[in-house]
């Protein structure tokens, strides 16, 4: 199983902020599971975005940063705070 | 060493955190603050509002990872980072940073920093709203070089 949450510009074409994932054994990086989201078709293709950003377990980290079963990962528009 | 977050919907008064800030520490020399508000015009549009979304848990551990962050780097006593999220007006306050130190080029220094790494790492995003309707706004690429001159 997986959390995995969506923001801002994303949250809004995807219609949701949270999926839970049933846990595939050949996922072993966040961009594994953002292809596999990105395999749906529309409107998943938005997070093929370049300005993507992602987080796991609330610690920004990069697409290739390792996934675990159970984690809480997030992908995100760039970040306009401040 | 202080370290204090606070992510609110509620506005603030930045003179009164700026005083709070100094805690009548002795020690401090320099207390450095910024605060940012929502302006009328950006990146092409006229702005009547603004809402700020965030992703509740991490936003506060960003900042708290921030705020170290600069500890670590220079000499601090306190450092105040507060954020406000959901709706705002024009002419609001957004965003406060204080930092103290015994002197003024560690204060200074070290709020530049926080501020670029905020604006960089820490998970908000601003909608604008326009007579036009409303929109999410950019990252922008000079934000980004800002945050790497660190």
């Amino acid at each position: 199983m997986l959390d995995v949450l969506f923001f801002a510009r994303y949250k809004e074409a995807l219609g949701q902020e949270q999926l839970r994932l049933d846990w595939q054994d050949d996922w072993a990086t966040l961009d594994d599971v953002r292809q596999h989201l990105i395999a749906r078709g529309e409107p998943w293709d938005i997070l093929q975005d370049k300005g993507i950003m992602c987080a796991r377990n609330q610690d920004l980290c990069s697409l290739t940063t390792p996934v675990e079963q159970g984690d809480e990962v997030a992908f995100f528009p760039t970040v306009t705070g401040g | 060493m202080m370290i204090r977050i606070d992510v609110q919907t509620d506005n603030f008064d930045p003179g009164q955190l700026t005083n709070a800030a100094h805690a009548n520490n002795l020690a401090t020399g320099a207390v450095v603050c910024f605060t940012g508000y929502v302006r009328e015009f950006n990146q092409g549009s006229n702005v009547q509002g603004l809402f700020l979304e965030h992703y509740s848990g991490m936003t506060e551990r960003a900042l708290e990872q921030i705020a170290t962050q600069a500890s670590e780097r220079w000499p601090l006593q306190n450092v105040h980072i507060l954020h406000r999220t959901g709706q705002l007006s024009l002419g609001e306050p957004i965003v406060f940073v204080a930092t103290t130190s015994a002197h003024r080029e560690d204060a200074f220094n070290a709020c530049a920093f926080i501020m670029d790494y905020l604006k960089t790492r820490a998970p908000f995003w601003k909608k604008e709203q326009t007579a036009d309707g409303s929109h999410w706004v950019d990252g922008r690429a000079s934000d980004q070089q800002a945050a790497d001159r660190w």
